[in-house]
């Protein structure tokens, strides 16, 4: 298969079948409902199940049913449909299941609009339900970024027994951009025997699986949030991930950016370097875990006076960056809300209005 | 070097088409290109847009606030677009739908009645198929024989079609070059 251009929210559903994802529920919501129109064709074609929920309440936990019995699942929808959704990404998390959510983000709070939006990057970094616990999140830029993500979280989301994230902004799902999709995955079969509720007879074993998120006796609780802490420090350690645009050089000022933004932020930074005044960005394409380390490094190179972080928010990422660059340079802050995506000319501005 | 394109309308004229059509023959040349659809909160017979940006290298922004061209199908979008559109870029102007100018002197204009010349040959709904052939002879942003040949994919399972839809091509272009070019500088 060459390179084929295809809408973002149809490549997400094709790279998850590639990865081998043949169980999809889900509940219609601007700018995602191409995935599900997408792939209520493409999955019968493939053995696969498709179903419609009655609400993205019941579509999460169909969700966990399936991630229950160690069978590949995954779940898009946008962000008032994914605040629904919490509740049982929570408890996905708390019976360490593994399973893949896409959060095409839409403008809020609220119902807000259904323009492009990186609005929902606190709620997903920072444990997006109730209790202790945190997502693997990954940010793409690019429709092919989008594709290659989705094919790498469920791995992901079965090598921590996690739920994964995948944090893309309106303007990925509906923008059309050639791709070319790898080889189906050839990942390890994963070893569920020791928990996955999918019957003993499936399992050839003695041991009764129990999938549960209650623990109701504090010690045994307080020794499974430790096991979770664990996983996301093993997470931190292993699976940081970003790109760096136009760092070789000694720049003045550093731009952290993500998703679309980081796209806009690029042309910016070379209209900048062509009137002399050099920026370089770090690009998290993990967001969470964040990297800290990159960015400490980046924000302490000697010609770099000052740290940008620039997000179609109202600066929620600002707190990570600060805590990676630890006070050695000042961070400012450019963003745009409500599904206006910032014009590079309007990023130079805001890059050259913050270096004075 | 890189071009962006500006496709707008009707909701039903066939803009988004014509604009994936367009970023399919690019790229088929080996180009990158980008398809960024207007997705507001659009009803049947509201405004319709889409901007296709065709570069040789990895496009950064697919976010352009000035494009290169312009094919206005409607009065709205010319009204909208026309004055944004770089200096000696190709502005395309129905006018079948529009009796006004993109009042610049700096552009390559280019009035024709795309959705008549649609209706002499057959169908209104091929107006788009008249307005994209014209375009692309005239703004040779890709070759037109990869044009025609990307056209006739997109309709390989409704064959009975392709005859039309080439004849829309190739009448537009016929059009497009029998028009003087504006004395407008090309960009190299």
């Amino acid at each position: 298969m060459g390179k084929v251009l295809m809408k973002g929210n149809e490549a997400i559903g094709e790279a998850a079948i590639k990865a081998g994802c043949l169980n999809y529920f889900a509940y219609p919501i601007t700018p995602q409902s191409e995935v599900a129109e997408y792939l209520s064709r493409r999955l019968p074609e493939v053995d696969g199940v498709f179903l419609q929920g009655e609400s993205e309440v019941a579509v999460s936990y169909m969700v966990f049913g399936a991630a229950a019995c160690g069978e590949r699942v995954f779940t898009t929808s946008s962000s008032p449909g994914i605040s629904l959704m919490s509740e049982a990404i929570s408890y996905i998390a708390g019976a360490e299941c593994p399973a893949v959510f896409v959060n095409i983000m839409r403008g809020g709070p609220g119902l807000g609009g259904i323009l492009p939006s990186q609005a929902d990057y606190l709620q997903a970094t920072k444990g997006i339900g109730h209790g202790d616990f945190r997502l693997l999140v990954m940010a793409p830029a690019s429709v092919q970024e989008a594709v290659e993500m989705v094919m790498m979280a469920f791995p992901l989301a079965e090598k921590y027994r996690n739920p994964v994230m995948i944090l893309g902004d309106g303007l990925i799902g509906q923008m059309m951009e050639p791709v070319e999709f790898p080889d189906r995955l050839q990942s390890e079969p994963i070893n569920k025997d020791d928990w996955a509720t999918n019957g003993m007879a499936m399992r050839k074993s003695e041991q009764r699986n129990l999938v549960k998120s209650l623990f109701l006796d504090p010690e045994q609780l307080n020794a499974h949030n430790l096991v979770l802490k664990a996983k996301y420090e093993r997470m931190a350690r292993e699976e940081v991930k970003y790109d760096s645009y136009n760092t070789a050089v000694n720049y003045k000022a550093l731009v952290v950016s993500y998703g679309t933004m980081s796209r806009v932020c690029r042309t910016a930074i070379d209209d900048l370097k062509a009137d002399g005044f050099e920026v370089g960005m770090i690009r998290p394409q993990i967001v969470f875990p964040f990297p800290e380390s990159a960015v400490y490094d980046a924000a302490s190179k000697k010609s770099c006076k000052i740290v940008i972080c620039i997000e179609m928010s109202m600066g929620q990422m600002v707190e990570d960056v600060e805590r990676s660059v630890k006070g050695i340079r000042p961070v400012r802050w450019y963003g745009k809300c409500g599904g206006e995506v910032p014009t590079p000319e309007e990023v130079m501005d805001a890059i050259k209005a913050c270096e004075e | 070097m890189q071009s962006e394109v500006m496709f707008a309308g009707f909701g039903g004229q066939g803009i988004l088409l014509s604009g994936k059509m367009l970023a399919e023959a690019a790229m088929a040349k080996g180009f990158e290109v980008a398809w960024v659809p207007s997705y507001g909160p659009e009803m049947r017979g509201g405004t319709a847009y889409c901007m296709v940006v065709v570069s040789e290298k990895s496009i950064a922004s697919p976010i352009i606030q000035n494009p290169m061209h312009l094919i206005a199908m409607n009065r709205p979008s010319l009204e909208k677009f026309a004055p944004v559109v770089k200096p000696s870029g190709v502005v395309l102007i129905n006018s079948s739908l529009i009796s006004a100018g993109a009042g610049r002197d700096d552009i390559d204009e280019l009035a024709l009645p795309v959705t008549e010349i649609a209706r002499e040959l057959g169908s209104v709904k091929i107006a788009n198929i008249v307005a994209l052939g014209a375009f692309v002879a005239r703004s040779k942003i890709v070759d037109f024989e990869s044009l025609r040949k990307t056209v006739k994919e997109e309709f390989a399972d409704k064959e009975k079609f392709i005859p039309l839809n080439m004849a829309a091509l190739d009448r537009g272009k016929k059009m497009a070059l029998e028009v003087e070019p504006s004395n407008i500088p090309r960009p190299s």
